[in-house]
């Protein structure tokens, strides 16, 4: 029973994974299409050649985001590299967990932050890494960490860490360009070049792109939220759950869940992009939107009632 | 028709050739699973002498429960036997833990930081231990039903794929209710 469903969920991540990189990559080309035709001007050179400039840029990304994206998250999220001799119990809870799911040691990370939270990222389990700040690591017991760990470790085995990783990343990036198009319309659009090339042909193109713009600053935050959904609630309840078939132990993850819904620090390194990665929705400042982000996760009760449930 | 012929007999042995090699990696996991277990066994007797010397430093009056430790750590280590390895082994795990418990005694001792570090490291091989067991259970049930399912059976049955026995707990205490005194 139990290794068929490990093994569709890992078949779905890839799966997902993949048609995340061709909607990306589509995304970028048909965005070259659009100013191919806006500011080509039936120059037949400029029209093809920017959609394939726009694909090959897309391409890159996406192979720079693959191999380099876990680097860019845990850089993001402040988190730096410990050595065994650094924290040797930690570095024993996760060995043990290794053992119990026969995966290889991640490299383990650190946030210092007096917040509660932990994340795991990487491309797949022999490339990756777990994240814990400081103030998690240090307010729970040796159940409650092996709990956690397993939790993260079971993100890892499933690949959930691949399709989390490329969705923060990806997504994340069209966002940051969404909003510096946006921008540069709002700037540059009534002096650029535009104008000047539209003087001829009259406002026909200058309405385009104040159509493109509206499109591109109403499909930003949707994309953000895309990052959200698509990191949904089960994902969350399957890992807890695999984690207690590690462990054996329901009242480690639970209690240590306890623990993290108490949590009212804020974690200065998490943002809209990497909020979704991490065990608990982290606490960050006001005007981030830290509602909106408790719907990647489900409510802590219903975990901890989910887990308990586990032992009777 | 001959093609047809041909192209059922190369599909057949392209079935056979990647079921054949999947039985060997889930048999190869199953081997691999049970080695970590003598690793982990491994790395305990390893750790024993330290702590009794360690214990010795604060406790020498404790004599018996420091021989009855390297006793029992004497006979896993030498054991043979599936089934005597695993009796010597249920000693040693019972050893320490009651050489564990007598260090509650010993408040200086508790705070060594030597002995803190071989508290840690024996409770990690403990789990170490449980947890390879466990592993090499499921790849174990894991193998055991890829072979016994059809078509994989008559595959499994003509090349001497053989059912991987389970680890089973010996210990005792884990046989009977617990026995609760006033």
């Amino acid at each position: 029973m139990q290794p068929v469903t490990f093994n569709t969920l890992i078949a779905r991540n890839k799966r997902n994974s993949y048609l995340l990189i061709a909607f990306f990559m589509l995304f970028f080309v048909a965005f070259g299409v659009l100013i191919g035709e806006v500011w080509g001007q039936g120059d037949r050179t400029f029209r093809v050649g920017v959609p394939v400039a726009a694909g090959a840029l897309a391409f890159l990304l996406t192979l720079f985001s693959y191999f380099g994206g876990p680097s860019a998250l845990l850089g993001m999220s402040n988190a730096r590299q410990i050595a065994k001799s650094d924290d040797p119990e930690l570095f024993n809870v996760i060995e043990e967990l290794a053992i119990a799911g026969g995966t290889p040691m991640p490299r383990v990370f650190v946030i210092d932050s007096p917040a509660m939270n932990a994340f795991a990222t990487g491309r797949n389990p022999k490339h990756a890494a777990v994240a814990i700040t400081a103030g998690l690591r240090h307010k729970l017991s040796r159940d409650e960490l092996q709990g956690v760990m397993a939790h993260e470790l079971c993100h890892i085995r499933n690949y959930d860490i691949l399709y989390s990783m490329l969705m923060a990343v990806l997504v994340g990036t069209l966002v940051m360009l969404a909003d510096v198009f946006v921008r540069s319309m709002y700037f540059g659009g009534m002096t650029g070049r535009s104008r000047r090339r539209n003087s001829k042909g009259g406002g026909g193109g200058q309405i385009i792109i104040v159509v493109i713009a509206l499109v591109l600053a109403i499909l930003a935050p949707i994309l953000a939220r895309i990052i959200q959904m698509a990191l949904s609630r089960q994902r969350e309840y399957l890992a807890d759950a695999a984690s207690v078939d590690l462990t054996r132990n329901p009242q480690g993850l639970a209690s240590a869940l306890a623990k993290l819904s108490g949590d009212r620090e804020i974690l200065e390194s998490a943002n809209r992009a990497t909020a979704p990665l991490y065990i608990v929705p982290p606490v960050m400042r006001l005007g981030h939107d830290a509602r909106n982000l408790l719907s990647t996760h489900p409510p802590l009760k219903e975990r901890i009632d989910r887990l308990m449930s586990l032992t009777r | 028709m001959p093609w047809i012929a041909l192209g059922v007999v190369v599909v057949l042995a392209i079935a056979l050739i990647s079921v054949y090699n999947a039985l060997v990696s889930k048999r190869v996991a199953c081997q691999a699973a049970w080695s970590q277990i003598d690793v982990q066994l491994k790395r305990r007797y390893d750790l024993v002498p330290n702590l009794v010397e360690t214990v010795k430093g604060y406790a020498a009056h404790e004599r018996e429960t420091l021989e009855a430790v390297i006793a029992a750590r004497n006979t896993a280590a030498a054991a043979a036997g599936m089934q005597e390895r695993a009796q010597a082994e249920n000693m040693l795990t019972g050893a320490l833990r009651q050489l564990f418990a007598l260090s509650e005694a010993y408040p200086d001792l508790k705070a060594n930081q030597n002995f803190m570090q071989l508290q840690e490291e024996l409770t990690s091989t403990e789990n170490r231990i449980a947890f390879s067991r466990q592993h090499y259970n499921s790849t174990s049930a894991e193998y055991n039903s890829a072979i016994q399912k059809f078509p994989n059976n008559m595959i499994a049955n003509s090349f001497g794929f053989r059912q991987q026995e389970y680890f089973q707990i010996e210990e005792p205490e884990h046989r009977q209710p617990p026995q609760v005194k006033f």
